[in-house]
């Protein structure tokens, strides 16, 4: 497991760690610290946050209503959740460009700016916290439920004190690894959000131009300091996993 | 409950046992797979490898490929293609992706593989200078140009919206800001105000895509009343039956794509290459939309020479462009897309 | 049911299902749209030519050698995550989590900085006649990095969930770990496997950034179906571009409707 776990993630990240300070931290420092890059990472994160933040409450709901509603046309829905991950990413692009974009049916033109990228990364994302949350839903008690209700209480109340602390690791769970899917994204990006340095380019887009500029310093560099910001989130995200833990003991 | 579970259990574990069988038998196939490959490869000189930037696509598959095999020394030579972003395909064959042929945007990306010792230094000793194909940045409308656009100058003056690629994305994208800034100069601008106008022009591009194809879908998309790209992108919008007009400025660059060998590649690769500048090969390109390096084969109708028309070679080369320009912290165009940034935040 | 219960009930059904249509179904409905532009014929056309076919084989085989691999060191990882205890064990669960921080382009470099000509381990490897990038091992190494969280960060919550009751009266009446684990855990932790697979093939299928930096990109040899795509699209060949599209929502379909399958006959 360890030797599986270094050959294919910690090597190479190894190598990109070591290359983003082959030439001492003052270079790193330059590297992550000019505009650019800097503009990049701000709009980056701002914008996975954003992602994460809808993602949360309505992977949530949508999990919700997959598992304990039922309609006609469930099972298509339910299964076509996952295909933001099996379709190439300029699909992606191109069909949101399609409904979003200059001749949107439904009048919102949102190509080229900050709510695009938003947009995309949403749908990059979608099944993160939809499919961390169902099995959770699925494996969940209802008698708890059903007990809290006979004993007269709302259902608003139940949701919070008993759905909601069991859920509550799945969320987080999703949350990270659609942040840091959102900080990464490249593909779903490039047609739809305009790409210009400083306004709407993202820290992805960014590292692709150092690469093209053969700065291979400057794109580990700012590769490690988004590293670092997933990290920090998910330590986070490990810290409410432990507060779910302990409720519901 | 327990017998129920025990079966339960037993289907869980047939099906990792499963799992690793699938896992086992599709590496068994894949390196199979990848043995042929590799195989093919190696066997003899008469497979080309080859690896280009991704325009050309076309003109190589459906055009220059089949007829080369038609000439003596093209029989029966294979050819196997990669195509993809100019700077991408260098990187690419300098880590170690097998090439006998390459053909890139911006010479500075064979240089690369000089300095890396997989293309030889005199790689530019023969009749074209390394050259294989040549191009103007060329500005395209909208069907019928309802703007009436000429020069880069119209698109600041009649305020529109333009297209062009993320110039650190996309290397190709350079010969765009240098068409526009040599054609300021040219105008009798001084350097400054050449830069003023680039960033006036990159101040009116909402969007700037990550490569000239994704210009290119942008535009065709609906983004842009003009996009500035390669004549021969344009041409091979036209040929492939998407709605776009072009116009080539009076003043504007002349685009030089150049193509070489590697040192290890085999006789078939050179074979190629010549064939790609004989008579026959360079008209071909002209089909795809490109112009010849050979001036005598240079259809006038086709492809008007601009009036003024100017090279690289006057700002010094790309080498030194690369380094003046689109250095990513010192570069001049690096400074003005951060006026821009400045200018415009908040 | 009560009144404000059915209230709350559609509510919900109709915010899910508008954000749904509006983020996903509808994007999809216009792929699809767009795929059978030419009709029925052209699409079949498309996607039996040749160098799609080698795509579509390549991606199968790779989806076929990662997923496999991910998912037995998912559940493991998770195992060892959430039943043993022992320092820096947070530092593993982070480890898991990194492949989705980083981009896809920065995983292709990352690859050939170890493996490439002039990577760490690049002239070794080329001296015993073995190349790992610009050829399939690359290519599945790239899927297996980008798709690894997916079945830990998928188990990880449902073993939490369940507890260690069960396990511990198993092991109080005498069962090895081991029988521990594969009689009670496994059984339990189905689901979350369920949708960890689904989403690791998802996610391999459809990768396309690290893989278009360490495959070459070669049509007809190390082109996988997400490369096939965008060439397509670059070629103006939207159909063929589309048509490939539908072969990879299929793919991954055909492996939800397998799972359910699957646990069908086990429950």
């Amino acid at each position: 497991m360890v030797t599986y776990l270094s050959l294919i993630v910690l090597l190479p990240l190894a190598a990109i760690a070591s290359k983003a300070f082959s030439d001492g931290f003052g270079t790193f420092w330059d590297a992550v610290s000019q505009p650019q890059a800097v503009a990049a990472l701000k709009l980056t994160v701002i914008c996975s946050l954003i992602v994460v933040a809808i993602n949360a409450v309505m992977g949530t709901l949508i999990a919700w209503v997959l598992v304990r509603d039922e309609f006609p046309g469930k099972g298509i829905v339910n299964s076509v959740i996952d295909l933001p991950f099996a379709l190439p990413t300029i699909v992606a692009s191109l069909t949101l460009l399609t409904l979003y974009g200059k001749d949107s049916p439904f009048g919102i033109d949102a190509a080229y700016t900050k709510a695009a990228v938003v947009i995309a990364l949403l749908f990059v994302t979608l099944p993160f916290v939809v499919r961390a949350v169902q099995p959770l839903l699925l494996s969940l008690d209802r008698d708890m439920e059903s007990a809290a209700e006979s004993l007269g209480a709302g259902r608003a109340r139940i949701f919070r004190q008993i759905v909601f602390p069991n859920l509550a690791p799945g969320i987080a769970a999703g949350v990270a690894l659609a942040f840091a899917r959102a900080l990464g994204e490249f593909g779903a990006l490039v047609l739809i959000s305009g790409n210009v340095p400083y306004k709407t380019e993202v820290a992805s887009v960014f590292i692709r131009g150092q690469i093209e500029s053969d700065n291979i310093v400057g794109a580990a560099a700012v590769s490690v300091v988004l590293l670092a910001v997933s990290m920090t989130l998910l330590a986070f995200v490990n810290l409410i996993q432990k507060w779910g833990l302990r409720h519901e003991r | 409950m327990s017998l129920s579970s025990s079966n339960k259990s037993k289907r869980s574990i047939q099906a990792l046992l499963l799992l690793a069988l699938i896992a086992f038998g599709a590496i068994v196939v894949g390196c199979g797979s990848s043995d042929d490959d590799g195989g093919s490869g190696g066997s003899g000189g008469d497979k080309v490898q080859l690896v280009a930037y991704s325009t050309p696509q076309t003109a190589y598959e459906e055009g220059l490929e089949p007829a080369f095999n038609e000439t003596d020394a093209g029989k029966g030579v294979s050819f196997s293609n990669s195509f993809g972003a100019s700077g991408d395909q260098s990187r690419a064959v300098e880590a170690g992706q097998p090439a006998g042929y390459v053909n890139f945007a911006l010479e500075t990306d064979v240089t690369r593989l000089v300095d890396s010792g997989q293309v030889s230094k005199d790689w530019q000793d023969n009749k074209y200078k390394g050259i294989v194909t040549n191009s103007v940045v060329s500005i395209v409308t909208r069907p019928g140009n309802p703007e009436g656009v000429k020069s880069f100058q119209d698109i600041i003056d009649k305020d529109l919206e333009v297209v062009t690629p993320n110039p650190f994305t996309s290397g190709g994208a350079r010969w765009n800001i240098m068409a526009i800034y040599g054609a300021a100069i040219h105008d009798g601008q001084t350097p400054d105000q050449a830069l003023d106008t680039v960033k006036q022009i990159l101040s009116q591009a909402p969007v700037q895509p990550a490569s000239a194809r994704d210009a290119l879908q942008a535009f065709v998309g609906g983004a842009g009343d003009v996009l500035i790209s390669y004549e021969n992108e344009a041409i091979a919008a036209q040929n492939a039956d998407q709605d776009v007009d072009y116009v080539v400025p009076d003043s504007t660059i002349l685009i030089e794509q150049p193509a070489a060998v590697t040192v290890d590649a085999p006789k078939s690769a050179t074979d190629f290459l010549d064939f790609l500048w004989s008579d026959e090969g360079q008209k071909i390109w002209a089909e795809q939309g490109y112009r010849p390096v050979n001036k005598s084969l240079v259809d006038e109708s086709k492809f008007p020479t601009p009036k003024d028309e100017f090279t690289i070679a006057e700002f010094g080369g790309w080498d030194k462009v690369a380094d003046e320009f689109f250095d990513d912290k010192t570069g001049s165009i690096a400074e003005v897309e951060k006026e821009l940034g400045v200018s415009t935040e908040g | 049911m009560s009144g404000e219960g059915r209230l709350t009930r559609y509510g919900l059904r109709f915010v899910a299902l508008f954000y749904l249509a509006a983020l996903l179904l509808l994007p999809i409905g216009v792929a699809l749209v767009k795929t059978f532009d030419d009709g029925i014929g052209e699409v079949i056309t498309q996607i039996t030519k040749p160098d799609a076919l080698h795509a579509l084989k390549l991606s199968v085989i790779t989806v076929l050698i990662a997923v496999p691999l991910n998912t037995i060191f998912g559940i493991a990882a998770a195992h060892v995550i959430v039943r043993t205890n022992f320092p820096l064990k947070w530092l593993i669960g982070a480890i898991i989590d990194m492949p989705f921080a980083v981009s896809p382009v920065v995983i292709g470099l990352s690859l050939i900085l170890v493996y490439g000509t002039g990577g760490w381990f690049g002239a070794d490897l080329a001296a015993q006649g073995i190349q790992i990038i610009f050829s399939t091992p690359g290519i599945v190494m790239a899927v297996i990095f980008v798709s690894l969280p997916f079945v830990a960060r998928e188990v990880i919550p449902v073993m939490q969930e369940i507890g260690t009751d069960q396990e511990t009266a198993a092991e109080t009446l005498g069962a090895s770990p081991w029988q521990t684990f594969y009689k009670i855990t496994l059984p339990a932790i189905r689901w979350g496997v369920t949708y960890g697979i689904v989403l690791t093939t998802a996610r391999a299928l459809g990768e396309f950034g690290a893989v278009t930096v360490v495959s070459g990109n070669i049509s007809g040899e190390t082109q996988t179906l997400p490369l096939y795509v965008s060439k397509q699209f670059e070629t103006f060949n939207s159909v063929g571009a589309y048509s490939a599209s539908l072969i990879l929502a299929i793919l991954a379909l055909g492996t939800l409707l397998f799972m359910n399958l699957l646990r069908r006959r086990e429950d």
